[in-house]
């Protein structure tokens, strides 16, 4: 299944929040995160999503995400409600609808890095239907770590790298399953500022030419006025900044 | 995809899996073994039992026997006919043996067959177990090659070897018998110690018969009745004395007992009566073997002795074939005792030792006459024209066309023979020896339920490793889950992995186990080297090689059960991988 039947490319908003509520348990008390989050994301948009640290960002994500359920509230892609989908389904949305770029990059650390790139694809795809379509599904893998400025270090363990390259290729790994929604959580956070600038151009093109929706996290105010629009998220809401920069809500 | 990759991973990584995977294979291997060469042991012992024993054994319940061996003969051939191949007599009672050794006499408790040489060949095959048709080797040196070929049937004769220690052993006899005469004690040797005497009850009793048989045994006037007791009651006489002279064990009348030895042909004591021992002799001639002719079990005359000087342990055997020994046994009808001389023919060693501690078989027609269970026709010539089918006999053997109708054809015997005959056990032979293939099969039960539980053991191993393994994992497990990974897939990897542990841990086991199987001998060949003592011994376990018997079907089950066992114990864990919450696992350090 390459395109989830739930998708209709009529509806303008690409991916909706609707009164998301989350709260974690400690003990006895809940500590609330998000209370009433509301966020719409039109196709083809780079949203960047500012905040204290500890205020929700990456519990945002992870919901939009379908990595968690919300205690209230919906999450809408295309016009359709995907929070409350079969277990099956959302795997398959986050294989494929879904790029992922984790705080902590998160890369499997006994892999090596073409086949950390490679893993959405080989989740993907069956084992035969893989092997069939090994060779090109690898050129497909070294271009994108040619893109991200990695090509010389495919057979490396993660453990060999260094946090900017680990970062970078979490960047490929989300990228290489041409996913339609892209959440990048501190996306540039170890990269100097030269390399987070290649970064963002490199989000940049594909935001322009593949239309791909971005929403990324991130706390340097330089890279987050490079977005289309920025949101501030604080005691659990959204706050609406740069509001010239907001385009048809 | 990914699943085959990061088990594979994982196993390649994961070295300490493996740890907890050599348990397996040696609880594998061990089960392997362990049942390959009680499996070796029990068919081999299965052959050694059939060879005394026949399918199928119809036994009167009393000592007696049946009178009427036609009349039973004929119901079995109705009742079952078809499915037997072939059916012989045989007298089975208690007895005792005894010769002289050494200077001493050496009494043996036996059971004493009758059997029909011909019949018995047909039932089991027993003839290949003669020691006369057998190697002996010891410590891989051959002793003595075959003196018989193993195939041939058995027959009463005596190979060259014990014809000429018979003649050796006469002779030396007869020289012992003159040299005690002349220098010997010179008491009278006819009359031992009355208090001695009357400690053998029957020996009054037949006194008086015996004397007059000696004066003419081959009276032909003489009734029946008094002939038949005259052919054994002779010896009997004798063996009473000798009993009496071998008990008093001073040494006063040990002269009187190589008299005793002397008389092959069955009651002439030369030094009564010289004249009439001549007479005979001039009829018979003493080398010849008596009518009377026995197979011995080995373990009965023979005993292992270690030579201290060369430390090697060889068999002693305190009777040639040959050789006469005296038979004690009991007569039909009233509990008197029968006594008669035999000769040697062949030692018997089937590897069972209950056998061959304790069997010694008979020409049938002898024993029934000795135990009155059979009279001859012509009184003038008792060991002529004897048809055992005229006597009694206590058992018939029977060989089945397939032994698998055994159930059937015990049970149309059991309720179909005709109870004018006698009552009758009818058994197979594996219900005769039921508690011990029993006990062999339990013993190899109870020893697989231990060795299995070794396997389980090495399962919770996994259980544990896997466990582990998930712990260790849960980011990762996270990752995959991230990306898109199914619970079903996740779960996968974790019991592919138990699988693969599995099939590796088993295949190395099979191949170890088959392995020592194959070479288990030199195993113990090198185990006694280098423990300096004999860790398999022949000589108690009767054979010269440890027997295995590895049968396909149970290497497939165990190895099946170590596969499974493994799976089993991965299931658990893999369950756990597969329900971890996507988050929850990213956000663990
Ligand atoms: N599993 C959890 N259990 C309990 N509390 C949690 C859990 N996950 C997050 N929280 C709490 O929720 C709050 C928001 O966490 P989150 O990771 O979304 O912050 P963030 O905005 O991404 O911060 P940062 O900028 O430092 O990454 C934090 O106060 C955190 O303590
Ligand atoms: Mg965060």
């Amino acid at each position: 299944m390459s395109q989830p039947s739930v998708i209709s490319m009529n509806e303008p908003v690409h991916l909706r929040a609707k009164a998301l509520d989350k709260s974690y348990r400690k003990g006895e008390h809940k500590v609330p995160v998000l209370r009433g989050v509301d966020v719409k994301v039109n196709r083809g948009e780079f949203l960047s999503i500012v905040g204290q640290s500890g205020s929700g960002k990456s519990t945002l994500m992870h919901l939009l995400g379908l990595l968690d359920v919300p205690d209230v509230g919906e999450v809408w892609l295309e016009g359709t409600r995907i929070d409350n989908l079969p277990e099956r389904t959302r795997d398959e949305l986050r294989n494929n609808v879904f790029g992922f770029v984790f705080q902590f990059y998160h890369l499997l650390p006994e892999l090596s890095l073409l086949e950390n790139i490679l893993s959405p694809l080989m989740i993907r795809y069956s084992i035969w239907e893989y092997l069939r379509r090994k060779s090109e599904l690898k050129e497909q893998a070294v271009e994108i770590a040619k893109q991200v400025g990695l090509d010389h270090r495919l057979r490396h363990r993660p453990s060999e790298l260094s946090g900017g390259e680990m970062q970078r290729a979490a960047i490929a790994r989300a990228l290489i399953a041409r996913p339609n929604v892209l959440l990048a959580d501190e996306p540039t956070g170890n990269l100097d500022s030269r390399t987070g600038g290649d970064i963002m151009e490199l989000l940049h093109k594909l935001n322009e030419e593949q239309q791909l929706t971005i929403l990324m996290v991130t706390h340097d105010d330089n890279i987050a006025r490079q977005a289309e629009r920025i949101v501030r998220l604080s005691e659990g809401r959204i706050q609406s900044l740069n509001e010239a920069a907001q385009g048809v809500a | 995809m990914y699943k085959f990759l990061i088990a594979n991973r994982y196993l390649r990584t994961r070295l300490i899996a493996l740890a907890s995977i050599i348990s397996v294979t040696l609880g594998v291997a061990t089960m392997i073994v362990v049942n390959s060469v009680m499996s070796g042991f029990s068919s081999q012992m299965k052959d050694r039992i059939h060879a005394i024993l026949a399918d199928v054994m119809i036994e009167t319940t009393n000592t007696d026997g049946t009178p009427d061996p036609r009349q039973l003969m004929a119901d079995v051939e109705r009742l079952v006919g078809a499915e037997v191949e072939f059916m012989t007599p045989t007298v089975e009672i208690y007895g005792m043996i005894s010769f002289d050794w050494g200077g001493q006499t050496v009494y043996r408790p036996v059971t004493l067959i009758g059997i029909d040489p011909n019949g018995k060949n047909h039932v089991s095959p027993f003839a290949g177990h003669m020691m006369s048709r057998q190697k002996i080797i010891l410590d891989d040196e051959l002793i003595r090659g075959r003196l018989r070929d193993p195939n041939e049937p058995l027959d009463w004769e005596l190979t060259d070897d014990a014809r000429a220690t018979r003649k050796d052993w006469i002779e030396f006899e007869n020289f012992r018998d003159q040299f005690d005469n002349q220098y010997g004690n010179f008491e009278s040797p006819v009359s031992a110690p009355p208090e001695l005497l009357s400690g053998v009850e029957a020996a009054p009793a037949i006194e008086p018969v015996s004397s007059f048989s000696l004066a003419d045994p081959f009276d032909d006037g003489s009734s029946p009745e008094i002939q038949q007791v005259s052919g054994s009651s002779v010896d009997g006489s004798q063996e009473n004395d000798s009993t009496a002279n071998g008990s008093s064990a001073n040494g006063s009348s040990i002269s009187h007992e190589r008299h005793e030895r002397l008389d092959g042909t069955g009651g002439i004591q030369s030094f009564r009566d010289p004249f009439e021992s001549t007479r005979i002799a001039e009829q018979i001639n003493p080398m010849d073997p008596l009518p009377a002719r026995i197979y011995v079990g080995a373990g009965l005359v023979s005993f292992p002795y270690k030579d201290k000087a060369t430390g090697k342990t060889k068999m002693i055997y305190m009777v040639k074939p040959g050789q006469d020994v005296t038979l004690t046994t009991i007569k039909t009808g009233k509990p008197e005792p029968a006594s008669f001389k035999a000769t040697v023919v062949d030692f018997f060693k089937s590897g069972m030792s209950e056998y061959d501690s304790n069997l010694v078989f008979c020409n049938l027609e002898q024993l029934q006459l000795a135990r009155g269970m059979l009279f001859s026709p012509d009184p003038s010539r008792p060991n002529e024209g004897l048809d055992w089918r005229d006597g009694a006999v206590t058992s018939l053997q029977l060989k089945l066309k397939n032994y698998n109708s055994a159930g059937d054809v015990v049970r149309k015997l059991r309720s179909g023979l005709s109870p004018h005959t006698g009552t009758f056990q009818v058994l197979t032979w594996e219900q005769k020896q039921g508690p011990l293939l029993e006990a062999v099969a339990m013993e190899s039960a109870i020893l697989n339920v231990l060795l299995f539980l070794i396997i389980t053991v090495a399962g919770f191993g996994i259980l544990a490793i896997f466990f582990m393994i998930v712990v260790e994992k849960t980011r990762d497990i996270g990752i995959l889950k991230a990306l898109g990974a199914s619970s079903r897939g996740v779960m996968f990897i974790f019991l592919s992995y138990g699988l693969s542990l599995g099939i590796v841990g088993s295949g190395v086991g099979v191949v170890l186990g088959l392995l020592f199987v194959r070479y288990i001998n030199q195993v113990e060949a090198f185990l006694s080297w280098f423990t300096g003592r004999k860790v398999f011994d022949e000589t108690i376990y009767y054979f010269r090689e440890i027997p295995t018997l590895v049968s396909p079907m149970m290497v497939f089950w165990v190895a099946l059960g170590a596969i499974v066992i493994a799976v089993l114990a991965s299931v658990l864990p893999a369950r756990r991988a597969a329900r971890l919450h996507p988050v929850q696992a990213l956000r663990y350090e």
